[in-house]
């Protein structure tokens, strides 16, 4: 597999289906009615970054689209849109041409031109000179302080708003809630929810609730991953980009993971889970574990014992723990291993060995993975304590202006971490030629340098020292950022010359 | 402990003013949200003659949440396990801040009336309930005779 390829996969991976894209052109409300930065890291990529009730109108106004022709309630609309994973063709054509009614029960949703039978009707008996009683609070309200839907089921506002708070909240119920009445099978619209809910923070998580699919089902849209956050971006094509989230969290636009250049999408996806399947890794190069000859499961040496009977229900291979040969020719007595040398012993042996140095191998570039993650994660520390430097040395008559470069100091050195970081993925999947030993050189000059620049950030700045620190944290930086580009650039420029070959690991 | 709801001291005095027949519920002296449940087993039921102990409570954000209901007394039924826990759905997704302690109670007496063996929660009654029903039932009563009878 050619690196260049890989790139094409992970574009088409997220979206399932046709609904949105180029053929459908919804983005003309949104881009004149949100003033919206459109953020750039990389010059070229446009987008916008959209708040949860950018969404929800952008949403609507695919409804209002769709209702012109099906003059449906726009919950009822947005239901049956869902279900038809927003693709208005696909739903207008079922609507036209197939049975309603079996439509309608498909999506879950009650056909609102049919007239429901309401069970429990309500209570016009308990209506007490003017007055009436909410079934849930057991309070007794003027009518003005009652409300209900068009089944005529009314509770105080009060509880509607818990009710609604509970289903949003604890239940995460947010494409269909019904009626607080019991068996009541009447949704309670979006508008209605909107209006009823009081809290923003749930009224927030509502919309969140409901954009969720219609954000799903478009390629074009995507999550800002960063948790709790309610923004989205929406880009004019897909593209392995990053991109800026108004929250500040950067992420690839493609796959949703942090911004990972140089290393592409798919070999990014393959790389994680590999990792999450090696957890156990460290256990399994610890001198008690060895593979079964037979089918490669990891045994364990428990006993003194060495007749091993292979855990793998399915293998249960007999073999010898001391030769990996197998047990048989060992003989009935019990200990009497003279076959060390044999051939078949020694073709398990090599197997185990280049296995091992595999591991050995995705050991090398995971530690060194981990390692820059790990510090990453320290990277809010390492904020906080530049700032209270940047403080003191403003107690020592610096200007606010001259103690930013210890900031940017620190943003610099992140932006190499997360770089060099994904080097060891790149580096990890990249087979061995004259460019690779060029990028090998730069990761190894960038690595050096990185740490040379966080040593310096560590160091104690004293009024003497000032001008000269100053001078080569700024030298450092400047000559990190350089090496970072190049580095970023020459893996570009292969990925334009097909330098990058792929290892199948 | 926080102030009881309206809505509770109500839903109580109403229950105690105007009791369901063949149910007691009567509160915890020391705590107004739990409930001693006696619900007498239905005529023409498997269950007829027994009085079943339960117990209820009602949690924090009652009525939002359904109450909390379960056996003490053992009953063989397939849509009770043998920690009393029932099947029930208004108990679960089903349930409506509308609803009552008296309509959960009335529900649960209907579930002894007329068991559901294909929504069980006790598999192995519910088995049997399926391919030998007057031996589920036989069972049944016997279970009724043993722990339900005796005062
Ligand atoms: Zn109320
Ligand atoms: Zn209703
Ligand atoms: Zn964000
Ligand atoms: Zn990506
Ligand atoms: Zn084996
Ligand atoms: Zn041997």
């Amino acid at each position: 597999m050619e690196m260049m390829n890989t790139d094409d996969d992970s574009l088409c991976e997220d979206s399932g289906n046709e609904t949105s894209g180029d053929d459908v052109d919804f983005n003309v409300e949104v881009e004149t009615s949100v003033p919206k930065e459109s953020q750039s890291y990389d010059d070229e990529y446009q987008y916008e970054v959209l708040s949860t009730s950018d969404i929800v109108q952008y949403m609507s106004d695919i409804i209002d689209e769709v209702n012109s022709v099906l003059q449906l309630p726009p919950t009822t609309a947005r239901i049956l849109l869902n279900y038809f994973h927003w693709d208005k063709e696909k739903l207008m054509e079922r609507f036209f041409d197939g049975d309603q009614d079996e439509l309608f029960k498909e999506a879950n949703v009650i056909n609102p031109f049919k007239k429901i039978p309401v069970t429990g009707k309500p209570k016009l008996s308990l209506k007490i000179r003017g007055t009436e009683e909410c079934d849930i609070c057991f309070m007794v309200f003027a009518p003005s302080h009652m409300t209900g839907l068009e089944c005529g089921h009314r509770f105080c506002y009060q509880c509607w708003n818990e009710y609604l708070t509970t289903k949003i909240v604890e239940e995460g119920v947010g494409q269909t809630i019904a009626c607080a009445a019991h068996n009541c099978p009447i949704l309670v619209d979006d508008e209605t929810v909107m209006r009823l809910v009081k809290d923003t923070r749930v009224k927030i998580k509502y919309q969140h609730l409901i954009t969720n699919s219609f954000i799903e089902c478009n390629r074009l849209l995507r999550w800002c991953p960063s948790p709790d956050c309610n923004y989205a971006v929406k880009v004019a094509y897909v593209d392995f980009k990053p991109v800026v989230c108004c929250c500040g969290h950067i992420f690839c636009f493609a796959c949703g993971e942090n911004w990972h250049d140089p290393v592409k999408c798919s070999l990014l996806k393959k790389w994680i889970k590999k990792c999450d399947d090696d957890s156990e890794t460290s256990n399994w190069i610890s001198a008690n574990t060895k593979e079964c000859p037979k089918c490669g499961a990891t045994i364990e040496k428990d006993g003194g014992c060495n007749h091993m009977v292979c855990k793998n229900q399915n293998c249960k291979a007999d073999f010898c723990w001391v030769c990996l040969g197998s047990w048989e020719p060992h003989g009935s007595s019990w200990y009497n291993c003279n076959k060390y040398d044999e051939d078949e012993a020694k073709a398990a042996r090599d197997a185990q060995e280049r296995s091992r140095a595999a591991l050995q191998r995705y050991l090398f570039y995971c530690n060194r993975y981990m390692n820059h993650m790990q510090s990453l994660k320290f990277e809010h520390k390492l904020y906080s304590s530049v700032k209270d430097k940047m403080e003191e040395m403003q107690q020592h008559n610096m200007s606010w202006i001259e103690v930013q470069f210890l900031k940017k100091a620190v943003d610099i050195l992140c932006k190499c971490r997360q770089t060099l970081m994904y080097t060891y993925v790149f580096a990890y999947y990249l087979k061995k030629n004259n460019q690779s030993v060029i990028f090998e050189d730069n990761q190894k000059d960038l690595e050096r340098t990185t740490e040379l620049l966080s040593e310096y950030l560590e160091r104690d700045i004293t009024q003497e020292n000032l001008v000269d620190i100053k001078q080569k944290v700024q030298d450092k930086y400047r000559y990190c950022d350089g090496r970072r580009k190049a580095l970023l650039d020459h893996v570009h420029e292969g990925y334009e010359q097909d330098w990058w070959v792929c290892k199948e690991a | 402990m926080a102030a009881l709801p309206r809505r509770i001291i109500k839903e109580t005095q109403r229950l105690m003013q105007e009791p369901v027949p063949g149910i007691s519920a009567v509160p915890d002296d020391s705590n107004a949200r739990y409930f001693h449940v006696i619900v007498t087993g239905p005529e023409d039921s498997p269950f007829e003659g027994g009085l079943f102990k339960l117990e209820l409570f009602l949690p924090e954000d009652y009525p939002m949440s359904a109450p909390k209901v379960r056996f003490i007394t053992k009953i063989y039924h397939p849509n009770i396990d043998r920690l009393g826990r029932i099947c029930l759905d208004i108990l679960k997704d089903k349930w409506s801040p509308a609803l009552q302690i008296r309509t959960v109670l009335l529900s649960i007496q209907a579930l002894l009336s007329a068991p559901n063996p294909d929504d069980p929660l006790a598999n192995d009654v519910a088995e049997l309930w399926k391919v030998n029903e007057s031996e589920a039932i036989r069972n049944a009563k016997e279970w009724t005779r043993r722990y339900a009878m005796d005062n």
